[in-house]
């Protein structure tokens, strides 16, 4: 495959390897923290970790919008499609993710409520043009790369007037989340966790570009990498995550420069603005609420906005006992702390939201990394 | 009594008043019921295409004689969507299914048997044509389809057609495969290349329709596994890697025989279309279905004249050594990356992609 071999050669994988064991400093720890699921998942796919040295520690950060979405909003959503009796569209992720009562939007669905997977959100548009006399809600999840197409169907249904059509809006913005992390006592005060440097995420900054990060460098002094998706991006900007440590400096950089420029893609930024605004406040899963984190859509598109639509109220739900999601997630503790993992929870029947999707540490760890445990 | 006699006369000169019209009907209910409807959708359906003596006898069972021995049975439920696609549809797809379980015992596939679940309202044009391939792929393979059931369900309570296929055959003497018999040292083949079928399927989905070249691998494999078992008579395993791939049918031998597996990534074939629609889709190819592939487990002496006899049939030109059976309690399949690392190849989980086959 053109454009993306490049991106796995062995050869050069070795080459790096080399130069990261000759510059890695031997009495130190480098803990680089990737923020993003599909950082890990690379990671584990490409067996990443047998290729580095044993001093560097890559701790698995939230960004995996099905592991952060609190247990509340599915409880939410499938009230929708149970109670509302919604044709609720959604990406196939958040199908097996538990809610509350051990429920999940799979299970809802084998009892009769009509949920359906859609792989973009134009099909769940298409869904509402071929069911009229049906409320069709497309449940919207995702970081700054997934909200640009949410904004479009909004603003399409708006144009076409496609009336039966509105979103359950649980888009959340990146920057917030790192900067609980650097913000929370674990990691400022008591030293739970160290972070020395952040992968930052590939996607996301190819939206909102690399600018973003500076305050966190700055302000937290910790060096940022925005790193690509394949195994020699990821290489490559712990090389370079390495490099900054060892000088002392703490700088945004960019390794995914193919994709990622300094303003990221302003159309894309433009368009997110017309239709969405900032809550005030977002309940993560494992960070709490967090000010400024999450999207909702703005009065001008209000119509489309299934929690006006439907009175859509808070549902305070709390996670299963003995889960470490919370934890996991935040980079306190690894998924083999957690006394669930492997146990009763595994991908087969997933207890934690970070057994889900393959792009969770739980997940990961269990299907890729679990022969390192013996 | 006159209308008596007159059936009677119908009956015996000219059973039916007209030809199905196959052009312009869809089924409807009386096609499941047990009368002259079904009967006649029977003959001039299903015996005029399947076309063999035992199932011209009308009978509710197929009456035949075998030579003694070990014989292998299996069955296999057909609901792929769509019903049609490049490379197959569900009714050759139905025959290969079966005499590829079948074969996987090293048996010869005799006869197969077919139940029908037919959809009110499906269009007998399209039935017709399901039945013209599954009788030549039949045909083709050398099997006869020898008794079958057809039965109707109202619209809105099945998807078109589904196929149930029965296979029967007889094991060669001395041969002895199975899926407990992996040795440690051994070495694992494959025949082609992996997740062609599954590929091909997600392409022609409605929702989510993008073009690729190619086609659906699925093809009867039992002439292959003649030609392998008369080589290597001692081979351990065999086992059609369909759904969920190379890695579940791995992870299912391993557990089986209770050992470990590994695998080398760089040996594995793959098509560049393949492992493009699946970069496209996030999808791992090792969990993508095949339908005319088969996973080989043999002594490692046997390897190499396997290896080549196998790259002598038109359905193993392909053929790749990929791994070999190891030592492990956990009865991990784990995978020397083409990148220098190590991984796990764990077992699938939840659905990648419902009704595959």
């Amino acid at each position: 495959m053109k454009y993306i071999d490049e991106f796995r050669n062995q050869e050069v994988a070795q080459k790096l390897a080399q130069a990261i064991q000759n510059e890695t400093k031997q009495n130190r720890q480098y803990n680089l923290m990737e923020f993003c699921g599909g950082h890990t998942h690379a990671i584990f796919r490409y067996g990443i970790p047998d290729l580095m040295p044993d001093n560097i520690n890559f701790v698995h950060g939230p960004g995996c919008p099905v592991c952060v979405l609190p247990m509340g909003r599915i409880d939410n959503a499938i009230k929708l499609a149970v109670e509302d009796e919604v044709i609720l569209c959604t990406y196939g992720d958040m199908l097996r993710v538990p809610a509350s009562n051990r429920t999940s939007l799979l299970k809802a669905k084998a009892f009769g409520a009509d949920v359906r997977m859609v792989y973009s959100t134009q099909d769940a548009l298409t869904i509402a043009k071929d069911n009229p006399n049906a409320q069709v809600v497309f449940f919207a999840i995702g970081f700054e790369t997934t909200t640009p197409p949410t904004a479009v169907a909004i603003q399409q249904a708006q144009k076409e007037g496609i009336k039966n059509f509105s979103v359950f809006c649980n888009h959340i913005v990146t920057p917030a989340a790192i900067q609980s992390i650097l913000e929370s006592p674990e990691v400022r005060d008591l030293g739970m966790v160290s972070v020395d440097g952040f992968f930052g995420p590939s996607h996301v900054s190819s939206i909102i570009g690399t600018q973003p990060y500076e305050f966190f460098a700055n302000e937290y002094q910790r060096p940022v990498v925005i790193a690509g998706f394949e195994p020699l991006d990821v290489m490559q900007s712990a090389l370079m995550l390495i490099r900054q440590l060892n000088e002392g400096r703490f700088e945004v950089e960019n390794e995914y420069t193919r994709v990622v420029t300094y303003e990221g893609n302003i159309k894309s930024k433009l368009l997110v603005e017309e239709v969405f605004e900032l809550r005030q406040t977002f309940e993560w899963r494992g960070l709490g609420e967090l000010p400024y984190s999450g999207l909702k859509i703005k009065d001008c598109f209000a119509d489309f906005d299934a929690e006006k639509r439907f009175n859509i109220s808070k549902i305070n739900a709390s996670d299963i006992k003995g889960c470490e999601c919370p934890s996991i997630l935040r980079g306190i503790k690894k998924p083999a702390n957690c006394k669930l993992f492997g146990t009763v929870c595994t991908p087969e029947n997933p207890m934690g939201s970070c057994m889900v999707s393959s792009e969770g540490a739980c997940a990961a760890h269990w299907s890729y990394g679990r022969y390192e445990k013996k | 009594m006159q209308h008596i006699g007159v059936m009677v006369v119908m009956k015996k000169n000219k059973k039916y008043i007209s030809r199905l019209d196959i052009k312009n009907s869809v089924i409807n209910m009386s096609h499941g019921s047990g009368g002259l409807a079904m009967t006649q959708l029977i003959d001039e359906l299903f015996v005029k295409h399947f076309d063999n003596e035992l199932l011209s006898q009308s009978n509710d069972q197929a009456i035949f004689t075998t030579e003694p021995g070990r014989m292998a049975m299996s069955v296999d439920g057909h609901v792929v969507s769509p019903l049609f696609f490049p490379g197959g549809d569900i009714g050759s797809l139905s025959v290969h299914g079966t005499i590829n379980d079948v074969a996987m015992s090293g048996a010869k596939p005799l006869y197969l048997t077919a139940s029908f679940i037919l959809e009110e309202g499906y269009p007998l044009l399209d039935l017709e044509k399901i039945v013209i391939s599954m009788a030549k792929a039949a045909n083709d393979a050398g099997v006869s389809i020898v008794t079958g059931d057809t039965k109707v369900v109202e619209k809105g309570n099945g998807d078109g057609v589904f196929i149930t296929t029965t296979g029967i055959g007889i094991v060669p003497k001395g041969i002895n495969i199975s899926g407990n018999r992996a040795q440690v040292g051994d070495a694992i083949i494959v025949n082609g290349s992996m997740g062609d079928h599954g590929v091909v399927i997600m392409s022609s989905r409605a929702n989510l329709e993008f073009e690729t070249t190619l086609e659906s691998d699925s093809a009867a494999l039992h002439t292959l596994v003649a030609d392998m078992v008369n080589i290597a008579p001692n081979i351990h395993c065999l086992r059609d890697p369909t759904r969920g791939g190379l890695a579940t049918t791995l992870n299912e031998l391993a557990l089986q025989s209770d050992v470990g597996v590994k695998l080398y990534e760089s040996e594995i074939p793959i098509k560049p279309g393949v492992l493009s629609s699946c970069e496209l889709l996030g999808l791992d190819p090792l969990y993508v279905a095949n339908e005319g592939k088969l996973i080989c487990i043999c002594p490692k002496e046997n390897a190499d004249q396997l290896l080549s006899t196998m790259k002598a049939h038109p359905l193993g030109k392909d053929a790749a050594i990929i791994g070999e059976v190891i030592e492990d309690n956990n009865n991990f399949v784990q995978m020397k990356t083409k990148f220098g690392g190590t991984r796990i190849v764990d077992w699938i989980s939840g659905e990648q992609l419902p009704r595959i086959c």
